[in-house]
């Protein structure tokens, strides 16, 4: 739920990172926290179980500057991906304006990819959100595991899997090595904007 | 996406300050339940971040939430944290928006849940509006 505050003029937008544990959504904000660290006035934020894990979700506020006046302040929110802590993930979607689905891109994680995008769609309609409607970007996470030799999803496999009905931009990425991890960002923050563009006129 | 007019804004701002920093609270918040900080009032003394404590205030009170929906209840009437020096209290203004009161041991619990109640009840009516 974007807030406008006309008073301080800025506007304050939630995206959230979903996707299947170990995808990949935590460093994805390790990433743009390091990359964009001069812009970021604070620390990151990480709610972690003892083993690393994410148990409630990280969170790291940017600031992309002005639009029409308005300061843009995007806060950025990842899920725990674990099967187990759905309850969380749905608490975190409160009020999500753009999500970016982080998908892992190994042939043995096929199956989480799909049940994390289903279990996504029904928790967006427990907010009265539509997957069709709210912004949202996909990333095939881990091509940099290609070289190690591991069995990869092909891109086409994983347009079939989880992209087919939903039409939604796409980037293959590697967040551990950073690449289309800021492109990612740009796009999904981009949309968000779009979508509010009415109430920012 | 929402807004709050610069006249609503500017009258919560005048109730915090005239109901709860009188009466010695170190700094009061309204943030909506998504983690958004919509207004924020403190004493001046007050260095931490609001933005990160806004996100995790929002989680936090949802949590408590869906525990108590979990044990039959529809929520918790008293939702508060005591440390040694500042303590946090939360208060549900409607299904959209969370008071936070941090206040220190010059406050006494009893006389701040009062004037949380009056307080939620004046900004009710000025969300309303």
């Amino acid at each position: 739920m974007g807030f406008i505050n006309v008073k301080k003029k800025e506007v304050q937008i939630k995206i959230v990172y979903y996707g299947p544990g170990r995808g990949g959504k935590t460093t994805n904000l390790d990433y743009i926290n390091k990359k964009y660290k001069q812009r970021i006035k604070t620390e990151m934020v990480s709610i972690k179980t003892h083993g690393d894990r994410t148990l409630f979700f990280d969170f790291l506020p940017v600031d992309i500057g002005k639009i029409h006046g308005f300061d843009i302040k995007i806060q950025l929110y990842t899920v725990p991906g674990q099967v187990k802590y759905n309850a969380t993930r749905k608490l975190v979607l409160k009020g999500v304006d753009g999500i970016v689905f982080v998908a892992d891109l190994q042939k043995e994680r096929r199956d989480s990819n799909l049940k994390s995008l289903e279990q996504m769609k029904e928790n967006l309609l427990s907010h009265n959100k539509d997957a069709f409607k709210i912004p949202l970007v996909l990333q095939y996470n881990k091509i940099d595991l290609q070289n190690q030799g591991i069995p990869l999803l092909t891109v086409e496999e994983m347009e079939q899997d989880l992209n087919q009905e939903l039409r939604v931009p796409y980037f293959v990425g590697s967040a551990l090595a950073g690449d289309n991890v800021v492109e990612t960002l740009k796009k999904i923050i981009s949309m968000t904007l779009i979508s509010f563009r009415k109430e920012l006129q | 996406m929402y807004n709050v007019s610069q006249e609503q804004l500017e009258t919560i701002d005048v109730v915090l300050k005239e109901d709860l920093l009188s009466i010695g609270v170190h700094c009061a918040i309204i943030i909506d339940v998504a983690g958004n900080t919509i207004a924020q009032l403190d004493n001046g003394r007050c260095s931490f971040d609001v933005v990160s404590f806004a996100a995790l205030a929002a989680g936090n009170f949802a949590a408590v939430d869906a525990m108590a929906k979990l044990v039959g209840e529809q929520q918790f009437s008293l939702h508060f944290h005591r440390g040694e020096n500042e303590s946090i209290h939360f208060s549900k203004v409607n299904e959209d928006i969370l008071l936070i009161c941090i206040f220190g041991q010059d406050v006494s619990l009893g006389f701040l849940r009062l004037k949380t109640t009056e307080v939620i009840d004046k900004i009710r009516l000025i969300w309303g509006r």
